[in-house]
C-alpha cells in the first residue's frame, strides 16, 4: 500500500465572506475524496464543516464542487487526480453558503413541496394495486434519486441567475413532475390536474435549455434530460403546439 | 445564558428516518401537531441504505406464505427470544403497511400479473420481501418523505402555512429528552415533557415542549469500526431513554452482517446486500470451496441443502429442493466466514469470496444488482460480473433497544415515551432476518405514531411543564466541551476524534463478533478510561456548524451504549444469535426466557456524579412472558424441543 | 435552519451576494472550452459549406445523382432531372437557387433539434460554455419566451423531415441506374447515398420527438406492446442522437460534395456494374 502527500485548496469561511484554504495532507490507497475531508477534520481543522451521512453513494449528502465540478465526494477517488496536482474542494456554488462546505439546499425543499404528490385512484383499495413493470420502469428510473442536488447546482439556469430560482423548479423536480406524470395509477387528471402543462406554466419548464449538465454530473446515471425533460417538453407539445394533435381534436370536438 | 426558544407541540418525533417519518405521519393523520426532528437534511436517513426489501407475507410470489409462517422464519431467527408479541403484530401488519405503501406513490417491482414482485432472503421460507432493484430503503424513505409534503401541502391549503401541522426540523440534534415538572411527586412525575436540543447549523439551543415523544433514531454502529452504518447511527435515542429513565432491553445482540466490503480500507464495512446470495451468488473460500455446507447448525438441517447440486436446483424450483446454506440467517453466515478466515482460508484482503460472475450472464448481473455493481466499480473498482467480491462481516444492527410494550410501542417506565425501529428492543429476538427490520420500521413506526397522538390527546388540557432548571443543565452540559480549556480538570483537553477512534477500536477488538469474558472486561476498563477522558473532549472553533462539537456530544451516547453491550455481553453465558461467545460456544436454553435490561446506574441522570470504575449502567435479569399457545402450536415439537427448556413445553 | 423559506433575489450568479465567495467564475482544471470549441468549428464549417453550396445554384445533378441539398427540385429554373424529384411548384418567379425552398425543412429540423440545440447554446451562446461555468449573460429567459419559445415547433419539421427523408430515399432509388437511366446499375454515388439516407433515417427515426409520438406520450406501454417495442427501438437509437446527428451531417455534405465533384468534372462516377 502506498501513500503520499497532497495539496488541497479548500473553501473555509461562511455567508460574510471565506476563501480557499490551503492544506497537506496524507493520502492512502483506494480513498476517495471524503476520507481526505475526515483526515482534516480528525487531524487540522476539527470544525472544518461538511455534510455526509453513508458514504457509499446512497445518500447524496456529501455534494461539492472538486476541481470546480459537481460531484459527491464520497464518489470520487483520489486515484483520478495525479499525484502532483492541487485539488480544490468548494461547497455548491449554486446554494447560499451556511459555513465552510455546507450550503443552505432550502430551495430544493421548497420547490419540493410545490410539486402537487401523487394522487391515488378512487376506487382501488391498498392490495388492489396492478401495475405492470414495463409501465413503472421510466418513473422508476426518476425514483433512483437520491436527491444530492448536484442537478440544481449545475443548472445554470439557477446556478448564474438567482432570480430564476422563483420561477423554476430545476431538473429534480421537473423530473419528479415527469415521475408522477408517467406513474402508471395517478389520477391527477381527474382532480383536473393536468402536470404536462403545470411543468411549463407555473414549474419552468421552458427556462431549460436541455444542455444535459444535469445529466452529466447526475450520479445515479438517470437520463435526466432525455428521458423526463425533454419528454415533458413533449407532452407541452402535445397540449399546446402540435398541428396534428389540435387538428385532430378540433375535428372530433365538430363531430360530437 | 441566552433565552432559549421553546414551542409547543403535541408529538415530537427524534429521527426521521422510516420508523420516524411512518410514526410522524400516523400522529398527523390522528390529529396530533407534530414535530419532527433528524439529525441530517430530510431525507437522508440510514433507511435508504437497505437494499434487499420490505419482507411481508402478501403471498405474492408463493401463495403458501401467510403472516403464520412469517411470524415462525421471525422466531426462529430471533432464536426464540423475540418480544412474540412484537412478531406476530410484525407479521400480521406487514402486508398492510406495504400496499399503503403504493397508495402513497411508491412503485416495487411488479409480478407479471403486475402485483408487487417479492424476492427470496435469507431465513425467509418463502420469497417475501417487496422490493425496488436493490435500493427499497431509498424508495421506502421517498415515498414517506413524498406522502409527508403531501400532508404539509393539505395543512398549507387549509391553513396557509405548510408547517401549520406537521414540521420537520432538519439538522437539529436532540441531546436530552425533558420532563414533565408540573407536579412534583404527584401523578405527572417522570412524565415525558419535551425535547432540548441545538441546531447544528447555528449551534442554536431549542425547546419542543410535548407530551409524546416518539424516539426513533436507529442504531449504535459508530461504536464500532468496521460497520456498514452512517455518522448518525451513535445510539442516541438509546442513550436519550436511559437519561430519562427508561431501560434498555438485550443490548448484547448486535448483528454482524456477513457481506461488507473488506477493501478497499476506506470503504471498509458498507454493506454487500444479501440479495446478492438471494438471486444466487455464492460463498467460496481460498480454496475455490463453498464452505457454508459445513456450517449448517443442527437446528436448521431439515431446511438447508446438503450438496451444491440441490442447492442449486433450488433457485428455479423451491418446492422440491432445500434452500443453499448461503441463505441461513445472518449471525450463521457471518460466524462461518469468520471462522474462515481464522483459518487461515480467507482472500488476500481478509475476507471471502462471494460469487456472481460464474453463476449468471454479465447482462443479468447489471440489471438485477445495478447499486451493488455500481458500488464496487466506483469503490474498489472491481467489476463483479468478471470477478468475485471480496466480503467479510461487518457490524450492522443491533437487535437490542429500548424495552417497549408490544402493542403500542410505549418505552417501559416513561410516560409519554414511545420508541420504534431499530432502537426499540425486542421484535428481532437475538437476530434479525434480512427484510424484517424495513416492515418492523413500518409496522411499529406507525403504532408508535397512532398510541403517541392517543395519549397527547389524553393529556391535552394538562400539558407538561418544563421548568427552567432542566434547560439550563441541558444547555450547560452541550456547552460543557467549549470549556474544556479552561476547566482545569485533570489532564489536557482530548481531541473528540481521537477519542472516537479509540472507542470504535475497542468495541470492534473487544467486544465483536466472537466475544470472551477477559477482553469485555478489559472492554469495560477500557470504555471507564475513555469515558473520563471524554468529559475533557474539547473543541475549537464556534458553535456555528461545528462537527468536532457535535461529536465531543455524541460522545456521550456512544459511551453508555457501548457499556450496555459490553457488560450484557459479558452477563450472557451462552451464544445465541447476535452474541457469541468463544467461552460459551452453545446456546442454553436456560437463558432462552432470560431479558437482560440496563438502567442508569444514577437515575437522577446526571452522569456527572458515576463512578468511573463501576460504570454508568445497572443490569437486571428478567423472565420473558411465556409465549401464547396458539402461536406456539404454529410450531412443530421436535422443534420448540432445541429452543425451549422442558418446563417451557409443558406449560 | 436549511428548510429556510425566505429567499431574497439577487443576479449575481455564482459571485452573488450569498454564494461562497469565490472570485473565478469557475474552477474547472479540465479542458472544458475543448467540446464547445469542437463543435463550433465543426458547425461553422457545414453552415459555409452549405450556404456556398446552396447559394451556388450549379453543379447540384450529375445523372443519376441529385445532391441532397436540391432535392426535391421545386423551381422552374431546376435542372431537369428524368424520374427526379422535380415539381415546379414555384413556377417561374423564383429566380433564386432553388436549393433555398427546401433547404428551409432540414435546416429548421436540425435546428429545432434537441441535440443540436443544446450544441449551440452551449457552444455559440455559451450558455452555459460548459456545466459549472459561469455563462457571461446577465439575464436569462430560455425557451419560455419569443422567439426561443418557437423551438416547440421541432414537432412540425420533424414531420417535414419525414417527407424529405421520403424525397431522399426516393433519390438514392434513383441512384441505381446509370447515366443514361438504365436500372439495375450502381456506382460510387450509389454507395455514398445508401450511406447518407440510412444516416439520414436513423438520424430522423431517433428524433426525441419521434420517440415521444411512437411511444413516449403512452401511459401503459402494457396496453400497446407493438408501440412499447416502437419505442424501446427508437429509444435505443435516441441514445445516440448525438452521434448520429454529426454522422449524418456529415454524409449528407459527403453526398452533395461527391456530386459536385462529378458534375463540375473533377472527376467521373466510378461504375461497379
Amino acid at each position: 500500500m502506498s501513500s503520499y502527500e497532497a495539496r488541497f485548496q479548500v473553501w473555509r469561511g461562511d455567508a460574510s465572506g471565506g476563501g480557499l484554504a490551503d492544506f497537506t495532507v496524507e493520502v492512502n490507497d483506494g480513498e476517495v475524496v471524503l476520507d481526505i475531508v475526515h483526515r482534516l477534520q480528525a487531524t487540522q481543522a476539527p470544525d472544518l464543516a461538511v455534510r455526509w451521512n453513508c458514504k457509499a453513494g446512497k445518500c447524496g449528502s456529501c455534494s461539492a464542487e472538486i476541481n470546480g465540478r459537481p460531484r459527491l465526494m464520497c464518489m470520487t477517488r483520489m486515484s483520478v487526480f495525479d499525484r502532483d496536482e492541487t485539488v480544490s474542494i468548494t461547497p455548491l456554488r449554486a446554494f447560499p453558503v451556511v459555513r465552510d462546505l455546507v450550503t443552505d439546499v432550502g430551495y430544493n425543499y421548497r420547490k419540493a413541496r410545490e410539486v402537487p404528490a401523487f394522487v391515488p385512484p378512487a376506487g382501488l383499495a391498498p392490495g388492489e394495486y396492478r401495475m405492470s413493470q414495463e409501465d413503472v420502469e421510466r418513473s422508476q428510473e426518476f425514483r433512483k434519486c437520491i436527491e444530492c442536488f448536484l442537478c440544481q447546482d449545475v443548472c445554470h439556469v439557477v446556478r448564474d441567475h438567482e432570480e430564476n430560482k422563483r420561477a423554476y423548479a430545476g431538473p429534480r423536480f421537473l423530473m419528479r413532475i415527469a415521475e408522477l406524470d408517467m406513474h402508471p395509477l395517478d389520477a391527477a387528471a381527474e382532480k383536473g390536474l393536468d402536470r404536462g402543462r403545470a411543468a411549463q406554466d407555473e414549474h419552468g419548464l421552458g427556462y431549460c435549455n436541455i444542455t444535459k449538465c444535469c445529466t452529466e454530473v447526475c450520479p445515479e446515471g438517470i437520463r435526466i434530460t432525455d428521458n423526463a425533460l425533454i419528454p415533458l417538453k413533449e407532452r407541452a407539445v402535445d397540449r399546446k403546439y402540435d398541428p396534428l394533435v389540435w387538428l385532430g381534436s378540433r375535428i372530433r370536438r365538430r363531430s360530437s | 445564558m441566552s433565552v432559549v426558544d421553546r414551542q409547543e407541540w403535541d408529538v415530537v418525533v427524534v429521527g426521521a428516518g422510516g420508523a420516524g417519518l411512518r410514526a410522524a405521519i400516523e400522529a398527523r393523520e390522528r390529529g396530533a401537531r407534530t414535530a419532527v426532528i433528524c439529525k441530517s437534511l430530510f431525507g437522508k436517513a440510514h433507511t435508504v441504505m437497505a437494499e434487499g426489501g420490505i419482507a411481508a407475507a402478501m403471498a405474492n410470489a408463493n401463495e403458501h406464505d401467510s403472516w403464520q409462517v412469517h411470524f415462525r422464519d421471525t422466531m426462529r431467527g430471533g432464536k426464540f427470544l423475540n418480544q412474540w408479541r412484537m412478531a406476530e403484530l410484525h407479521a400480521r401488519e406487514a402486508p398492510d403497511r406495504v400496499w399503503e405503501l403504493e397508495t402513497w406513490g411508491a412503485l416495487f417491482d411488479r409480478t407479471k400479473d403486475g402485483r408487487i414482485s417479492q424476492r427470496n432472503f435469507g431465513g425467509h421460507e418463502y420469497p417475501r420481501l417487496a422490493h425496488v432493484g436493490d435500493r427499497t430503503g431509498l424508495e421506502l424513505i421517498r415515498t414517506l418523505q413524498q406522502k409527508i409534503v403531501s400532508l404539509q401541502q393539505e395543512d398549507a391549503e387549509r391553513t396557509g402555512d405548510h408547517e401549520a401541522r406537521l414540521k420537520v426540523f432538519q439538522e437539529c440534534t436532540v441531546t436530552r429528552i425533558l420532563k414533565d415538572t408540573a407536579s412534583e411527586g404527584g401523578s405527572a412525575a417522570g412524565r415525558v415533557g419535551g425535547v432540548f436540543g441545538y441546531e447544528r447549523e447555528t449551534g442554536r439551543f431549542f425547546v419542543l415542549e410535548a407530551p409524546a415523544v416518539v424516539v426513533a433514531t436507529g442504531g449504535i454502529g459508530k461504536s464500532f469500526k468496521v460497520t456498514s452504518n452512517s455518522w448518525e447511527y451513535t445510539g442516541d435515542g438509546h442513550a436519550l431513554a436511559l437519561l430519562a429513565g427508561a431501560p434498555l432491553l438485550n443490548m448484547e445482540f448486535v448483528q454482524f452482517h456477513p457481506t461488507g466490503m473488506v477493501w478497499p480500507p476506506s470503504v471498509k464495512g458498507i454493506l454487500v446486500t444479501e440479495s446478492v446470495r438471494g438471486d444466487g451468488g455464492v460463498l467460496r473460500n481460498s480454496e475455490n470451496k463453498r464452505f457454508m455446507f459445513d456450517y449448517v447448525p443442527d437446528v436448521f438441517k431439515e431446511k438447508y441443502a446438503e450438496s451444491e447440486e440441490e442447492a442449486d436446483r433450488w433457485y428455479d424450483d423451491p418446492e422440491h429442493n432445500r434452500r443453499p446454506p448461503e441463505l441461513l440467517p445472518r449471525d450463521e453466515v457471518a460466524r462461518a466466514i469468520n471462522a474462515e478466515v481464522k483459518e487461515g482460508r480467507g482472500s488476500p484482503h481478509g475476507g471471502v469470496f462471494l460469487d456472481v460472475s460464474t453463476r449468471m450472464p454479465a447482462e443479468v448481473v447489471r440489471r438485477r444488482l445495478p447499486s451493488m455493481y455500481h458500488q464496487f466499480k466506483e469503490l474498489a473498482d472491481v467489476d463483479i460480473t468478471a470477478e468475485a467480491m471480496e466480503v467479510g462481516p461487518t457490524c450492522h444492527y443491533v437487535m437490542g433497544g429500548i424495552a417497549v410494550e408490544s402493542d403500542t410501542a410505549a418505552a417501559r417506565g416513561v410516560p409519554g415515551l414511545f420508541a420504534a425501529g431499530e432502537v426499540a428492543g425486542g421484535m428481532h429476538g437475538s437476530n434479525r432476518l434480512g427484510g424484517n427490520s424495513l416492515s418492523d420500521l413500518l409496522v411499529f413506526g406507525r403504532r408508535a405514531g397512532w398510541h403517541a397522538a392517543q395519549y397527547a390527546r389524553g393529556l391535552a388540557d394538562r400539558r407538561p411543564r418544563v421548568d427552567d432548571a432542566q434547560v439550563n443543565t441541558a444547555s450547560a452540559e452541550a456547552l460543557r466541551p467549549f470549556s474544556a480549556r479552561t476547566e482545569g480538570e485533570a489532564g489536557p483537553p482530548e481531541n473528540p476524534y481521537t477519542l472516537h477512534q479509540e472507542l470504535q477500536q475497542t468495541m470492534n477488538d473487544l467486544v465483536g463478533i466472537i466475544r470472551r469474558e477477559g477482553e469485555m472486561e478489559q472492554a469495560l476498563h477500557r470504555l471507564a478510561e475513555l469515558r473520563v477522558r471524554a468529559r475533557r473532549a474539547g473543541v475549537e472553533g464556534h458553535r456555528q456548524f461545528n462537527p468536532g462539537w457535535h461529536l465531543a456530544l455524541d460522545l456521550r451516547n456512544m459511551l453508555l451504549v457501548s457499556e450496555c453491550v459490553a457488560r450484557a455481553a459479558l452477563e450472557r453465558t451462552e451464544s445465541r444469535g447476535g452474541h457469541t461467545r468463544e467461552d460459551h460456544p452453545a446456546m442454553d436454553r436456560g437463558w432462552r426466557n432470560v431479558n437482560l435490561l440496563c438502567a442508569l446506574a444514577d437515575p437522577g441522570g446526571t452522569l456527572a456524579g458515576t463512578d468511573p470504575a463501576r460504570g454508568q449502567i445497572r443490569l437486571t435479569r428478567e423472565t420473558t412472558e411465556p409465549v401464547r399457545p396458539d402461536l406456539l402450536a404454529l410450531f412443530e415439537k421436535e422443534e420448540l424441543v432445541k429452543y425451549l427448556a422442558e418446563e417451557e413445553l409443558y406449560e | 435552519m436549511a428548510t429556510g423559506t425566505e429567499s431574497q433575489p439577487d443576479s449575481g450568479g455564482v459571485r452573488g451576494r450569498t454564494r461562497a465567495a469565490i472570485a473565478a467564475p469557475h474552477l474547472r482544471t479540465d479542458r472544458w472550452w475543448l467540446a464547445p470549441a469542437v463543435t463550433a468549428a465543426g458547425l461553422l464549417a457545414f453552415v459555409v459549406y452549405s450556404t456556398w453550396r446552396a447559394f451556388s445554384n450549379a453543379h447540384y445533378y450529375a445523372a443519376p445523382y441529385v445532391s441532397p441539398f436540391y432535392s426535391p427540385c421545386l423551381a422552374e429554373n431546376c435542372r431537369t432531372m428524368r424520374a427526379g424529384p422535380n415539381a415546379e411548384v414555384f413556377g417561374s418567379w423564383w429566380a433564386l437557387s432553388p436549393a433555398i425552398i427546401i433547404l428551409i425543412f432540414p435546416l429548421g429540423f436540425r435546428l429545432t433539434c434537441y441535440y443540436y440545440r443544446k450544441a449551440y447554446y452551449r457552444s455559440f451562446w455559451a450558455s452555459p460554455p460548459a456545466c459549472a461555468v459561469a455563462e457571461p449573460h446577465r439575464g436569462y429567459t430560455g425557451e419560455t419566451r419569443f422567439p426561443l419559445i418557437l423551438q416547440n415547433v421541432h414537432r412540425y419539421f420533424f414531420y417535414a423531415a419525414l417527407l424529405v427523408a421520403g424525397v431522399l430515399t426516393y433519390d438514392t432509388v434513383l441512384a441505381f441506374r446509370d447515366p443514361y437511366y438504365h436500372w439495375g446499375h450502381m456506382g460510387l454515388g450509389t454507395l455514398v447515398f445508401l450511406a447518407n439516407i440510412v444516416l439520414i433515417w436513423a438520424y430522423t427515426i431517433s428524433c426525441h420527438s419521434c420517440r415521444h409520438i411512437v411511444g413516449g406520450k403512452l401511459r401503459h406501454f402494457s396496453r400497446h406492446p407493438v408501440r412499447y417495442r416502437a419505442w424501446q427501438f427508437v429509444g435505443r437509437l435516441n441514445a445516440h442522437h448525438m452521434l448520429l446527428a454529426w454522422a449524418s451531417l456529415v454524409s449528407v455534405a459527403l453526398a452533395d460534395f461527391y456530386v459536385y465533384l462529378v458534375a463540375s468534372g473533377v472527376f467521373d462516377d466510378p461504375r461497379f456494374f
